[in-house]
């Protein structure tokens, strides 16, 4: 079996005194999807955001493809990296945050056509042309010279996708995509990132949709209070759960 | 029966065209406001010591223009310098080294804490302070050696105090808009894979413009006036300019007027450009639409709607 694409050992991570992850280990499998849960305030976004760097972490171990996150080890000692290395690594990761996050001043295809131009060099007229393909295949082929706000919430969160995906990243954490959503949106990013799974993309997804968990999901981690509680397969872990406090979480969410 | 009258031919529901509310208020401030209007205007025009033939004989003075080219000059150079350097300095100020920080932050108390008249004359007698000027290693030796009192004109002795003064300014209203662009944009343009560099020119610097280009307009125009504290250490700008002439003649309000004059033309033309580049900055965002006067004063006395105001902007809000 292949080296997994990411790979958390007792991952802690404290924002001044306050620990919010205390000894996070995890694997996620190239091609697996994984469902983060657990009540607000339990450190799945906090996980996520230390998988590409936006977080540092403060100790454990932490890698992505087999290559440690934001340090290098030389010997026995870490080196933090460069930040033009720390962009590279981020460049392979794509993220889609909770509130979108799209660039207000940039059309739709702007948005996506942005970092492969900036960042990889990509021709302009190669990026665009990939872009279109990309805002058509998150549905959107006639959005292309929309501003965002003039996109609904749903029509957004495509767009972010398609941005995440321009880059051509081997990874892509999910922060919540859909809890910003009017209801009646959710199910078009959700039938979005289920394609995505279906065309074998790694991802890690933090939310509170449980349908979405035990149809798309390989492996569901329940996390409560900086630790993972619980973990397994959907099936398992959603209809009988092993803690007490999953228990309780899933009783109240389902 | 009733429905009948509501709805006309098509089932459509008629247009409401109800009689607007009577504002016999607005009616009589707008009357007051009028008639003090008229009467400044009455004065401007009888008072013979207003000398207008003169006003007219000295717009187009050759002295006079040439004063308007070097404040136009003075105004443009200095507001480069000042924005340049309060993107530096804003920059500066929100580094997480504390020596970018604080020189940062010192640059800008320094210059705020004296007013610019006094770091103009400062400037004209730097020479005073620094006769030779050392350009090469530090503590080390020099290659060259200008002579400061020959290097420092009165004109780049004003472009040096009026851009440093406004660099400071500048500085500040910078910082207001990189703070003002939410950091959900600068985690969107990381994530991406984008250097703190890049994400601060691609990403957000243009969105704080949308913040940072009023009060740069209000610093350009304040700018435009404040050349005229050049005066002092005798740049020959527009108010300088007309110095020289009514200290021969004795014309002292009609230059006076002359130059208030050219001040207001520069000072419209400047409206013009900050409200296309608002609009330009502006973009993406659809609620916000420029207000013409015009178009106020009448609808407001009429107390009619303003235009859209009714209507939903497209897309807006979906959160």
């Amino acid at each position: 079996m292949s080296a997994p694409m990411v790979k958390a050992e007792a991952v802690h991570k404290r924002f001044g005194r306050n620990e919010v992850l205390k000894g996070i280990t995890l694997e996620v499998a190239a091609g697996e999807v994984m469902c983060l849960l657990g009540p607000s305030g339990s450190g799945k976004s906090t996980f996520l955001r230390c998988i590409n760097h936006l977080e540092k972490i403060n100790a454990g171990r932490l890698s992505v493809d087999g290559e440690l996150v934001g340090y290098r080890q030389v010997g026995d000692k870490l080196h933090e990296l460069r930040e033009a290395e720390v962009a590279r690594r981020r460049a392979e990761i794509g993220m889609v945050f909770q509130h979108f996050n799209l660039f207000p001043h940039l059309t739709a295809i702007e948005n996506v056509t942005c970092a492969p131009m900036k960042v990889k060099r990509t021709p302009r007229e190669k990026a665009r042309a990939r872009g279109a393909e990309l805002l058509a295949k998150v549905g959107l082929p006639e959005k292309v010279d929309h501003y965002p706000a003039q996109l609904s919430g749903g029509q957004q969160q495509r767009v972010a996708i398609a941005r995440a995906l321009a880059m051509e990243p081997k990874l892509m954490l999910f922060d919540e995509p859909t809890s910003a959503l009017d209801p009646e949106l959710v199910d078009e990013v959700l039938q979005t990132m289920k394609e995505l799974a279906r065309d074998g993309m790694t991802m890690v997804v933090v939310t509170h949709e449980m349908g979405f968990a035990r149809e798309v999901g390989d492996t569901v981690v329940f996390m409560d209070d900086g630790v993972v509680v619980e973990s397994g397969a959907p099936a398992a872990v959603l209809a009988e759960p092993r803690e007490e406090r999953t228990r309780a979480f899933l009783s109240k969410v389902l | 029966m009733a429905s009948a009258e509501v709805t006309d031919r098509t089932g459509r529901p008629e247009e409401i065209r109800a009689v607007p509310v009577r504002r016999p208020g607005r009616w009589i401030a707008a009357a007051i406001v009028l008639v003090i209007a008229v009467a400044i205007g009455r004065s401007v025009v009888t008072n013979p010591h207003f000398e207008w033939h003169e006003v007219g004989n000295y717009l187009f003075d050759t002295r006079v223009l040439e004063g308007l080219v070097l404040t136009i000059e003075l105004t443009a150079i200095a507001m480069v310098i000042g924005i340049a350097l309060g993107v530096l300095l804003a920059i500066m100020r929100l580094s997480p080294n504390p020596l970018l920080s604080g020189g940062s932050w010192l640059y800008i108390w320094f210059f705020r804490s004296t007013p610019v008249l006094v770091q103009l004359i400062f400037w004209y007698y730097i020479s005073a302070l620094y006769p030779k000027l050392g350009l090469g290693i530090p503590f080390g030796p020099a290659f060259v050696h200008p002579n400061v009192n020959t290097l420092i004109t009165a004109f780049r002795a004003a472009i040096l105090g009026l851009g440093l003064n406004e660099g400071a300014y500048m500085a500040e209203i910078v910082r207001a808009g990189i703070i003002s662009v939410d950091e959900g944009q600068t985690d969107a343009a990381q994530s991406l894979g984008m250097t703190r560099t890049q994400t601060m020119r691609f990403i957000v610097l243009p969105q704080a413009m949308r913040v940072i280009i009023p009060p740069t307009g209000n610093e350009t125009i304040s700018m435009l006036k404040t050349t005229s504290l050049a005066s002092v250490i005798s740049v020959s700008e527009l108010l300088f300019a007309a110095q020289g002439i009514y200290s021969a003649n004795f014309k002292v309000i009609p230059l006076l007027i002359v130059i208030s004059i050219w001040y207001a033309v520069c000072t419209s033309v400047l409206y013009v450009g900050q409200s296309y580049l608002e609009r330009y900055y502006g973009r993406g965002r659809s609620r916000e639409q420029a207000n013409a006067l015009p178009g106020r004063v009448v609808r407001g006395l009429l107390s009619l709607p303003r235009r859209g105001e009714h209507a939903r902007p497209a897309g807006g809000e979906h959160r």
